[in-house]
């Protein structure tokens, strides 16, 4: 569904990624863990479209109709309301007017946001807009997710509920690749996993029934290691 | 094309909507323009100069003034949340977008400056009823190239430090020959010229709008793919 | 000879060639009759514009290249270009009111050339602002030439304007025609000056094209 090959980039003078070269088919989750300056975000970045690499190539199948990116930004319009948003959103994707309300009902009622609705995005709290951003993510029903740090700034609950639901999209048959610097927060919902440094993959494999405890002592391990 | 135009479409009412909950940008631009002729008014000496004189000078100035406040709120709403990555990652093409920034940026700027040109005519009592077609054609052939720069440039430019006052020294070249141009055939206008002695000036301005909005189209990839 | 060294050995042969211009001018080109001496700053002032509008347009050019092949060293020489442009546009601009004082009384005229060049020198500086506003080399290249390009396409279009301006209005002072007939001597020391200047932009070019390439 989605593949990278060989993958290289450099910022000016700095080599950001390396050749990182991997696939994912449906249903699978890829985490990679990083320390920050990797080039995740970057890895990420290439994959959507956002960046051209100096060398190789990604593709998601379906092309940018079919990602759906949830980052620290909300990427919503302060000033519109919710539905507002989401209706835009769905618009740019061609999703039909129909359906646009039927899922963005369904969206909102999973992610608990119907007394939020008609509110401008600006007066949310900060778990509402994340949460408002995960609805604006998934109003176009795409088949890969990509996901920047999508833990940060938020609280336990949060993090879980979003754990919950990401967990559900994968078994929906969604491929997702998700990035994050904590081994804690990522490794439940993995099913591949990549270790990443200086804009290579150090260690990538099947997560292998390993839990978080496992994965951070080999992350150690291996990040220790030259 | 039809898809160019209903996603421009779509960006441009988006846009449109945002400005007009907050309404910011507008009002600071239509207390601009008030000022600015009050203070015209103020200013000149009745006796010495006669209005129809300064009329063309005095209308223009205000133009471009308003027109420049108006070009910084273009992209500004876009950085808030994010959101300009949000469209990036959408599968509307570059060209949309720019042309959806474009419209609403015209709209925008139309509105302000027959709010000054209704603002003149009550204060300087220039006789502007017999020309009005012609006149509002000149507003309009004289805006459109330099807003399309300006549009282009505004990507840019809201990224860099001092972005307000970066926009305004970059466009003052290109503030030039619609501003000449402008004040010549309004001049000859109210002046009560027959008309054909403005088309040759009318025909530079059509030129030079083709010329920078396809340019600008043409470039604004540039300013926002890696 | 590295490229720094080459780039001073043409600007010193350049500014030998420039005293050489300014002997010529001074002692071997007859003095206009109606303009006297002060004329002989026609000699500076038409090549530096020259050299402004030359150091322009390899802006855009290099802009244009920079963008299609994404080759860095196209920025560089437009930043290169940009720089020694905008020193040309301020000779031009300083030995213009020096002409025009003496001559037409006044010290500056909104004449086509002059608002080309101030128009030039403008764009010149927006363009090194911009610059040294970004701090990330590629979207600093990336947006400078795109600058580039916009500001030489635009420079056409400020000449038809102003020009057909200033024709449509009658002027109280003599205006000096735009392709004079001038004398053979004086059109020999106009042309080599024209190349002493297209020899000082491509020594200082160099040199700045040198300093920036080397490595931080």
């Amino acid at each position: 569904m989605l593949w990278a090959r060989d993958l290289a980039h450099a910022f000016g003078a700095v080599q950001v990624l390396d050749g990182i070269t991997f696939s994912l088919d449906r249903g699978q989750t890829l985490v990679i863990f990083g320390p920050n300056g990797a080039g995740k975000t970057t890895l990420l970045r290439v994959i959507a479209g956002l960046i051209r690499p100096r060398r190789g190539s990604a593709e998601v199948k379906g092309g940018r109709r079919a990602i759906g990116w949830i980052g620290h930004q909300s990427q919503l319009y302060g000033q519109l309301t919710v539905i507002e948003n989401l209706r835009f959103w769905a618009s740019l994707y061609d999703v039909p007017a129909g359906t646009v309300q039927e899922r963005a009902t369904a969206l909102i009622a999973r992610l608990g946001l119907e007394r939020q609705t008609q509110q401008p995005v600006r007066t949310l709290s900060r778990g509402q807009a994340q949460r408002a951003s995960i609805a604006r993510a998934l109003i176009h029903d795409p088949a890969v997710l990509l996901l920047d740090e999508p833990f940060t700034g938020l609280d336990r609950l949060a993090a879980e509920e979003l754990r919950t639901l990401l967990g559900e999209l994968a078994a929906d048959g969604r491929a997702s690749v998700l990035v994050t610097h904590s081994v804690e927060e990522g490794t439940e919902l993995a099913t591949e996993i990549a270790f990443m440094r200086s804009g290579r993959f150090a260690a990538h494999g099947p997560r292998a029934g390993r839990d978080a405890a496992a994965l951070a002592a080999d992350y150690r391990r291996i990040m220790a290691g030259a | 094309m039809p898809d160019l135009l209903r996603h421009a479409w779509l960006v441009a009412r988006k846009d449109l909507q945002v400005e007009f909950r907050s309404r910011t940008a507008l009002t600071l631009a239509l207390v601009f323009t008030a000022l600015v002729l009050v203070v015209f008014e103020y200013g000149r000496d009745p006796t010495a100069v006669p209005t129809l004189d300064l009329a063309p000078s005095i209308l223009w100035v205000t133009f471009s003034f308003a027109a420049v406040l108006a070009l910084n709120r273009a992209f500004h709403a876009e950085l808030e949340n994010d959101a300009l990555e949000g469209l990036l990652l959408s599968p509307i093409s570059r060209s949309s977008l720019f042309w959806g920034k474009l419209g609403a940026n015209l709209v925008f700027v139309a509105l302000v400056q027959l709010t000054g040109l209704a603002l003149f005519v009550l204060f300087f009592d220039v006789p502007v009823w017999r020309v009005w077609w012609p006149l509002i054609l000149v507003m309009v052939l004289a805006s459109v190239g330099f807003i399309a720069v300006g549009t282009l440039f505004s990507a840019m430019v809201v990224r860099t430090r001092f972005a307000e006052l970066m926009l305004p020294v970059l466009l003052l070249p290109f503030l030039l020959p619609p501003l000449i141009a402008a004040v010549t055939v309004t001049a000859k206008l109210l002046g009560g010229r027959p008309l054909s002695e403005v088309l040759g000036w009318l025909r530079l301005l059509a030129a030079y709008d083709l010329t920078f909005v396809t340019l600008a189209t043409l470039l604004f990839p540039a300013t926002v793919t890696e | 000879m590295t490229q720094g060294s080459v780039g001073r050995w043409i600007t010193a042969v350049a500014l030998v060639l420039l005293a050489g211009i300014y002997v010529r001018a001074l002692a071997f080109t007859p003095t206009e009759l109606l303009q006297g001496p002060a004329q002989k700053i026609f000699y500076l002032h038409v090549p530096s514009a020259w050299s402004a509008m030359l150091s322009m347009g390899l802006v855009g050019v290099a802009s244009i290249l920079f963008l299609f092949l994404k080759d860095e060293r196209y920025d560089r020489f437009a930043s290169a270009s940009a720089e020694v442009g905008t020193v040309f546009s301020l000779v031009m601009l300083t030995t213009g009111p020096l002409w025009a004082k003496p001559i037409w009384g006044t010290w500056w005229t909104w004449d086509a050339r002059l608002t080309l060049t101030l128009m030039l020198f403008f764009l010149f500086i927006g363009y090194q602002l911009l610059r040294s506003a970004v701090s990330e080399p590629g979207l600093r290249a990336r947006y400078a030439a795109v600058v580039g390009i916009c500001g030489l396409v635009l420079l056409p279009f400020i000449h038809l304007s102003v020009y057909l301006f200033r024709t449509l209005h009658p002027r109280p002072i003599v205006l000096k025609p735009s392709a004079p007939s001038l004398p053979p001597v004086m059109l020999v020391t106009l042309l080599l000056s024209f190349g002493v200047f297209t020899l000082l932009y491509v020594g200082f070019v160099t040199q700045r094209y040198a300093i920036g390439s080397e490595p931080r």
